[in-house]
């Protein structure tokens, strides 16, 4: 069993986009925060720091989490995704080219969040090998606040890429 | 916000964390999902001085094996993961529904079914499935386990009948595979919390008559309450809610009146029953 002091400082190991790295948090130290500043993974957003607003949305061990409802020390030997896990600038991943496309940012802020759960909802999506409706696309979006786009751009990019990844799963099982 | 400097304790087995429960008792919040306890904690609401994090203990099994028996889900099953499997078993129809509601897509993903019912808020979708259900919670310490019927378990608003030494180790679903249920919550936007939840259950004999229902309302008091009626009720519906609603003492704060929740107990409750009764194959 592990027991870590409330004010010492611990080494905490996480597998971040694939890489493994070492860094120090105490207890507290949110698991946003420290892939922010202890790590440098600058597209983790913090915005509300109690779970709603998505900002900070990332994929650990697979499944989606507000990284500000974490803890790094419960992220001690776990597998994060981040948004730098996606794409680069000059080589975007499919999904991130098809909110450029669409007009599906603005300021950026609730972004990689966003993109986050859209790449978990797309995986899904390919599992079932079925269309979401825009209606299943809005309610997985409730789950972050944009207060810039209304949202129609982020739901045409995420249906755009919801098609190719239903084409996708068909063309690999048949 | 960040949250008070705390200890933080991984057990890696129940024994282990029940050893931990037993040490600090008050002092210890349990940790599942984090949905919960993560925000009270940031926001200051919550300043244990020890989190003592369940997150590596086995408590993820679904048994759904017999018909004959309660649904058993361990404490850690996640709410993503028994959406699906509801979905794809068939099974418990009532929960299938209110999961839907329940908080976003990506809380869903990591939010575990004990956590909602340990953490209790009176409106929160789960805890009232489980009193309207008639289902129970199985807490465990290091003297033991214990089952508590829901409708004892959840005394008031984050108030249950968990000692500070126990954990809920699993909830017990009675399913009795009816298909006339139903479950509807009242909320400002898609994945707030409800307002007021309300969620119906037409029983039927093994002959196929109707046997009586169950009327189960979240968030207008200060815990779910389920109402228990004959198959008289059932013929007389409306005032079976009437007299469900005579009995309420609806809460009244910023957010909601008392005389709009009761309001909109009645409304839901009614919807919740017209549906119940019509997927029973029953047209009220």
């Amino acid at each position: 069993m592990t027991i870590l002091a409330r004010e010492q400082r611990h080494s905490i190991t996480v597998k971040v986009n694939g890489l493994r790295y070492t860094g120090m948090a105490t207890p507290r130290t949110l698991l946003a925060d420290f892939l922010r500043h202890e790590l440098g993974f600058k597209g983790v957003h913090v915005g509300c720091e109690h779970a709603v607003c998505g900002a900070c949305t990332i994929l650990l061990d697979g499944l989606l989490a507000r990284a500000c409802a974490i803890y790094a020390v419960q992220a001690d030997d776990t597998s994060v995704e981040t948004v730098e896990g996606l794409g680069k600038p000059e080589a975007l991943a499919p999904l991130q080219a098809a909110f450029q496309e669409h007009h599906a940012l603005q300021c950026g802020f609730c972004t990689p969040g966003i993109l986050m759960s859209a790449k978990a909802f797309l995986d899904d999506v390919a599992t079932v090998g079925v269309a979401p409706t825009e209606q299943q696309v809005r309610e997985m979006l409730s789950g972050h606040l944009c207060r810039c786009t209304g949202y129609d751009g982020i739901v045409k990019a995420i249906l755009a890429c919801a098609e190719q990844a239903i084409g996708k799963s068909r063309h690999e099982s048949g | 916000m960040k949250p008070v400097p705390f200890d933080y304790a991984r057990p890696e087995t129940l024994e282990e964390a029940l050893a931990l429960m037993a040490n600090y008792g008050d002092d210890a919040a349990p940790l599942a999902g984090g949905l919960s306890l993560g925000p009270m904690l940031n926001l200051r609401l919550a300043r244990p001085a020890v989190v003592v994090d369940l997150g590596r203990l086995a408590l993820h099994e679904i048994d759904s094996l017999s018909p004959d028996r309660p649904v058993e889900t361990g404490a850690l099953v996640r709410q993503a993961f028994l959406q699906q499997r509801l979905k794809a078993d068939l099974i418990m129809p009532l929960v299938g529904e209110a999961l839907d509601c329940i908080g976003h897509y990506q809380t869903r993903a990591r939010g575990t079914v004990g956590g909602s019912v340990a953490h209790a808020d009176p409106a929160a979708e789960l805890p009232l499935c489980l009193v309207t259900m008639d289902g129970s919670v199985w807490l465990q310490s290091t003297a033991g386990r214990r089952n508590v019927p829901a409708t004892a378990f959840f005394e008031a608003a984050l108030t249950t009948a968990r000692h500070p030494d126990e954990l809920v180790a699993g909830l017990e679903w009675p399913d009795a595979g009816e298909p006339g249920t139903a479950f509807a919550e009242f909320a400002l936007r898609h994945g707030d919390f409800a307002i007021v939840a309300a969620a119906a259950i037409v029983r039927r004999n093994d002959d196929g008559r109707v046997s009586g229902i169950r009327l189960g309302l979240g968030g207008v008091e200060d815990a779910p309450r389920v109402f228990v009626g004959s198959d008289d009720a059932v013929n007389n519906f409306k005032d079976f809610v009437e007299q469900s609603m005579a009995v309420l003492r609806p809460t009244d704060d910023p957010v909601c009146d008392a005389p709009y929740r009761l309001a909109l107990a009645r409304k839901l409750g009614l919807a919740v029953i017209v549906r119940a009764l019509e997927r029973a194959g029953l047209h009220p």
